[in-house]
């Protein structure tokens, strides 16, 4: 017997949630007003969240690290959320937008949650239009649709390049609405460090004024946990600086199993890495490759000498360009899924065909796109024998209007001109698909403990699609969670306020207050950087695009030894009653110390090719799909949760199998 | 790149604070400003001195929390740029770089480089939204057509990333871009027709409360502004304002 409850509700796939919410237990509206619920992260999960428990009466007290909610990382999120609304009469529907999700995460994500999150997926277009959300929308006043990548339909809903900043001040104008009237109290600057239990159950927090250093005891009849993922645990990736794992490592420590750490989703075009000052990765959107193809020289002299500067890549002829994605996948081209395209870059650059300085780039170029728009517009303007120069001015027109913020984002950062010359792009750490374990009502293992967003594990298996991240956390924030959290509160209309005088609370105030002097007393010779690098670089080496056993084996291992070192040799100037950021970080990487090692363990545990887990000893040896990802069906069609054992290495797994009542798996094809 | 660096240093909001110089050397032209500091501060924590404090997150342009004032102009001599997406590139070597943080009596010194942005916040609770529950009942979305030249006027008044660059900018410290952004968001739309006059008389209230001073028609604020918001929304917002203070209620 597994000790994993998933608590799926009986019926039909179709009708589980509309059974389930019709059986919850409800807690009346005068005795919501004695409820209170803490709510960490303000980001599209945590801060719809907040704002709907608190118009469905609770107390909310919600956190977040930032000076303010709105500057969350979803704000980050460029190209549009999916819908299943069917405007656009392409024969999409609820079971469509299901399908493609629970596909596109190679059937490792749980049916009956994915249903669920396709069925509200036009609840949240609704409500966030009626809260004066700016969605782009056609001549005639109706929305606008675009496609993204792995559908066959046009569901994403857009504003501009900016949907996750125009969806995240929708929320945050909601949350704000219930400052004004004093159901939420916000902690801006504020990190949790603990969780507080009380008899089994989460009962409150331990969290850190960022600005004066004080520990502060927090206490609520239960405690839900948005803080976003843990992509950070690689240095670089296109996370912010300081999105971190600490809130839903801490709650792992405490109880609550951690899902999959090992599937990450590595975006392929990025902007790649100028030098070692590197600080963070810039995406450049999905959409791109629409019209980009991607390249590298065929040749090694011809790499070399551009390296050195003595070649333009436009000095290259066709025949001597090697467009790999178009060689190896003729059926899908440039707009293979995001791990595929990755992976292929990888294999180039691993090769020496690099094209930059790092010999981590590759090329995408528009020159064909704009020689091909050039003259469909020449022919609409109905222009005769147009000269070279008018197609490439009418092309780059075209190009302009669709790309045109993405191209000048780029030109700032790289000074080239993306028009003239090929960008130059390399895969990046996006998102992570795993997360703490959450059952059917998000409640993890911990009791009264609730994990919504990014940071759980449900609803992309082991890849996301492009427009289900903004989909997911909106979904649970605004229509999942403030249901399920009833039936759990409908218990706690006796408990009565939650006292901080507890030995529960004063005992986790000291066990942080102890870490921390620690953490101070340490005075030793290297930067919190110098080991936050060390471990990104072993993990990009060893549990990054493409992974085997001894490379696993031999990042535990190191991960192990820099935190060993970590802990001996680090040092933190300033004060612990300041604002003090190289303290906040020293936390937060003394967490990603312990969760890429588990991370690397879960990686060696899934002997299997499946999303973006790329395990090469699991790849087909034969037929028209040699050399691709293998998945094993047989042997890992389970979540693989894990529990706190002291050290990562000792932590012991338990497996939720994962059941397709109403789904073939099948093998996914490019060729 | 070799430079010097001239940098605002203040342990508190009570402390007064002054300038420290530091020099940093081989600064690659492809890094960006904020890499540059981060290069600094490294330097400074293995000298033993603590590190400069100054906000930053996404590093990308858009979640707002950068707020450099860099040679005597909010986010640095680049156009249309945060402080994070500037690069060195803009700079000579053997250049002296003043950095400040911003100056308002509406947005004081936290630490450093660091400010309280906090009166933002509370002009957005005064107003910032439309009054519409969390429920599966809204009407459909598609209810509700919106010309397309008032949803992209909209968009572009919503475009702001709220860092406070035209405060600083302003030599009236005035946060009349950043309000009148919020308020033409709304007033250009449907949803934000209800609440319309309530709702730029409060934000207009709050804002003359947190201390911020009066527009003068300078067009500093439009400049610096990293994602260009015109100075049309302060004349739209004058012009909500006006109608909503001389016509009643209903």
């Amino acid at each position: 017997m597994s000790v994993l409850d998933s608590k799926i509700p009986d019926g039909p796939l179709k009708d589980k949630w509309t059974n389930h919410k019709n059986k919850i237990d409800l807690v009346n509206p005068a005795n919501k007003r004695n409820i209170d619920i803490i709510v960490v992260g303000t980001g599209l999960a945590g801060g719809s969240a907040a704002a709907s428990l608190a118009e469905m009466g609770y107390n909310v007290k919600s956190f977040c690290y930032q000076d303010s909610p709105r500057r969350a990382h979803s704000i980050a999120a460029q190209g549009g959320i999916n819908a299943a609304k069917n405007y656009q009469n392409d024969g999409d529907s609820v079971y469509r937008l299901f399908y493609d999700t629970v596909k596109g995460g190679d059937y490792r994500s749980r049916e009956a949650n994915v249903h669920r999150l396709a069925e509200v997926s036009g609840n949240i277009i609704d409500q966030c239009v009626a809260q004066g959300v700016p969605f782009g929308r056609d001549y005639g006043g109706l929305l606008d649709n675009r496609s993204f990548g792995g559908v066959l339909v046009s569901r994403t809903f857009y504003a501009k390049g900016q949907t996750g900043q125009q969806l995240l001040l929708g929320a945050y104008s909601a949350l704000n609405r219930q400052i004004a009237k004093g159901k939420v109290t916000m902690y801006n600057r504020h990190e949790m460090v603990e969780l507080v239990k009380v008899n089994g159950k989460a009962r409150g927090i331990i969290a850190r004024n960022l600005e004066t250093g004080e520990l502060e005891r927090h206490s609520a009849h239960a405690v839900v946990i948005a803080s976003g993922g843990y992509g950070n645990v690689f240095f670089l990736s296109t996370n912010a600086m300081g999105s971190n794992a600490t809130a839903a490592w801490k709650i792992h420590k405490k109880g609550a199993h951690f899902a999959n750490p090992c599937y990450t989703q590595i975006h392929p075009t990025c902007i790649p890495r100028s030098g070692e000052h590197q600080s963070k990765l810039t995406l450049m959107s999905e959409s791109l490759r629409n019209d980009g193809r991607i390249w590298v020289p065929k040749n090694m002299e011809d790499v070399l000498a551009i390296r050195e500067g003595k070649l333009k890549p436009t000095d290259l002829s066709e025949d001597q360009r090697d467009y790999y994605l178009e060689r190896r996948y003729p059926a899908f081209g440039n707009l293979v899924p995001r791990d595929v395209a990755s992976r292929a870059a990888k294999e180039r650059c691993d090769a020496g065909f690099g094209v930059n300085e790092t010999g981590e780039a590759v090329y995408l170029d528009f020159a064909s796109a704009i020689q091909r728009y050039g003259k469909q517009e020449a022919a609409i303007a109905r222009m005769e024998n147009p000269s070279d120069e008018e197609i490439l001015k009418l092309g780059e027109a075209v190009i302009e209007s669709k790309y045109g913020n993405l191209f000048q984002m780029y030109e700032k950062i790289v000074a080239q001109d993306p028009y003239k010359t090929p960008m130059m792009i390399y895969p990046a750490v996006h998102y992570t698909m795993g997360g703490v374990w959450v059952d059917y009502n998000l409640m993890t293992s911990v009791e009264g403990c609730y994990c919504i967003g990014e940071a759980n594990f449900s609803d992309h298996g082991a890849n996301r699609l492009g427009a289900s991240a903004l989909m997911q956390g909106l979904a649970d924030g605004y229509f999942v969670l403030p249901y399920t959290i009833g039936d759990y509160l409908s218990n706690d209309i006796r408990t009565g306020k939650i006292s901080t005088d507890s030995a529960e609370f004063v005992e986790a105030e000291k066990e942080v207050s102890d870490r921390i002097e620690k953490l101070m007393d340490i005075k030793g010779t290297k930067s919190v950087d110098h080991f936050h690098k060390l471990l990104g670089k072993a993990m990009w080496e060893y549990v990054g695009m493409a992974r085997n056993e001894e490379g696993l084996k031999k990042a535990m291992a190191e991960i192990k030894q820099i935190r060993t070192d970590f802990w001996n040799d680090v040092r933190i100037p300033g004060d612990k009653y300041s604002l003090n950021p190289e303290l906040e970080k020293a936390g937060r990487v003394a967490d990603f110390l312990e969760l890429g090692e588990l991370f690397a363990k879960d990686a060696l545990y899934r002997n299997e090719s499946c999303g973006g887990h790329f395990r090469e000893e699991s790849v087909e040896l034969d037929g028209m799909q040699k050399g691709e990802a293998k998945r094993n069906d047989t042997d890992y069609a389970y979540v693989a949760a894990w529990e706190y054992k002291g050290e990562p290495a000792d932590a012991v797994m338990h497996k939720e199998e994962l059941e397709f009542k109403d789904i073939e798996l099948k093998q996914r094809s490019y060729k | 790149m070799d430079l010097t660096l001239k940098v605002w240093r203040q342990k508190n909001r009570e402390d007064k604070g002054g300038l420290e110089t530091y020099k940093v050397t081989g600064i690659s032209e492809h890094a960006s400003f904020l890499e540059m500091l981060d290069v600094m501060n490294e330097q400074l924590i293995m000298e033993g001195t603590e590190p400069v404090a100054f906000d930053h997150d996404c590093r990308e342009g858009i979640c707002g929390t950068c707020s450099l004032y860099i040679n005597g102009e909010a986010h640095g001599p680049d156009r249309k740029v945060t402080t994070c997406q500037l690069h060195m590139r803009m700079f000579k070597d053997g250049e002296t770089i003043y950095i400040e943080p911003w100056r308002s009596a509406a947005m004081p010194v936290i630490k450093d480089l660091i400010v309280d942005r906090s009166s933002f916040e509370r002009i957005q609770q005064s107003g910032g939204f439309v009054s519409v529950n969390t429920s599966g009942n809204t009407q459909d979305a598609n209810a509700l057509p919106i010309p397309k030249m008032n949803a992209d006027l909209a968009f572009d008044a919503a475009a702001c990333i709220g860092c406070g660059a035209c405060v600083a900018t302003c030599k009236n410290s005035s946060a009349m871009l950043f309000v009148a952004a919020k308020v033409s968001q709304f007033a250009y739309l449907p949803q934000g027709q209800v609440e319309a006059k309530q709702r730029v008389l409060n934000m207009v209230e709050q804002m003359d409360k947190e201390g911020f001073g009066n527009c003068t028609n300078t067009g500093a604020c439009e400049v610096e502004c990293p994602k260009s918001i015109s100075i049309e929304y302060i004349a739209k917002m004058n012009r909500e304002y006006l109608s909503a203070s001389c016509s009643s209620e209903s």
